[in-house]
């Protein structure tokens, strides 16, 4: 498996960037998927009120990392939040997050891991 | 039914005349940007442990005004939460609610749980804890919905 897989794509704004390079360095991801959903959330409310956001303002993190091991969901995403701080503050809105160690995302002969 | 009680939801009464004192100032302004002042720490306090089951969201459980918010909702709604167990807070209706339930949590999106006062979480893991039964488990724990009659 390599490291960072990604979806990089070639249009990937700077609020992307900066997202995959955080959790990049951070987690140092067996796989990090960066989805960005900005546009079907410009009509919100709230992205209407910043005359539709600035195209960056959703996003949906798939990442999988040995940084989550012993974590629960809720301890896996505030370590996601907190190390994007800077881009909550600066306009990020929305993060979806699907947060997995390795060993989950194995499949799994035998059920008795909860 | 679930939908009726959310239906009365308000805001919360942040808009004391203290705060608006305090908010007139630019310092005291800037100050509260990024502190939680007592006086908002205290009434969200009171809010969070207003039911059992409090949701803090963008719009009205009939009404929601962001998916992460309905989805949150109709999760809720698939365990039939009683009415009288459960109160939800439009931010949208009042700006310094929701950025002083952003600073309570520490957590930055919208929308947020609270089980008896404490968080639990915003969409994806209340969505998480649906699917494994961990949300089930836990609003039969705080006697939010009846215990199964059979296990």
């Amino acid at each position: 498996m390599s490291r960072n897989v990604s979806s990089e794509s070639a249009q990937a704004g700077p609020v992307e960037t900066s997202i995959r390079q955080k959790l990049n360095d951070l987690f140092k991801p067996t796989a990090l998927e960066i989805s960005n959903d900005s546009s079907q959330h410009r009509h919100h409310t709230a992205m209407r009120a910043q005359g539709g956001g600035n195209g960056e303002t959703h996003f949906s993190v798939m990442i999988v990392s040995e940084a989550f091991e012993q974590k629960r969901s809720m301890q896996r995403h505030r370590m996601i939040y907190s190390a994007l701080a800077d881009e909550f503050n600066d306009g990020l809105h929305a993060l979806s997050i699907n947060a997995k160690t390795p060993a989950e995302i194995v499949p799994q002969g035998n059920a008795d891991m909860q | 039914m679930f939908g009726r009680a959310l239906r009365s939801s308000t805001s919360l009464a942040l808009r004391s005349n203290a705060l608006r004192t305090q908010t007139a100032r630019p310092t005291a302004n800037a100050f509260l940007a990024r502190y939680l002042s007592q006086e908002h720490r205290s009434m969200i306090e009171t809010a969070v442990k207003e039911k059992p089951l409090v949701i803090f969201m963008k719009g009205t459980p009939d009404v929601p005004q962001c998916g992460f918010s309905r989805a949150v909702v109709q999760i809720l709604g698939l365990h039939d939460v009683p009415a009288d167990k459960l109160r939800t807070f439009n931010v949208l209706e009042d700006q310094e609610l929701r950025s002083a339930i952003k600073e309570y949590s520490d957590w930055p999106t919208i929308p947020q749980v609270y089980v008896d006062g404490e968080f639990v979480g915003g969409c994806d893991i209340v969505m998480g804890m649906h699917q494994s039964g961990e949300l089930e488990s836990l609003l039969q724990k705080h006697d939010i919905i009846p215990k199964s009659a059979s296990s």
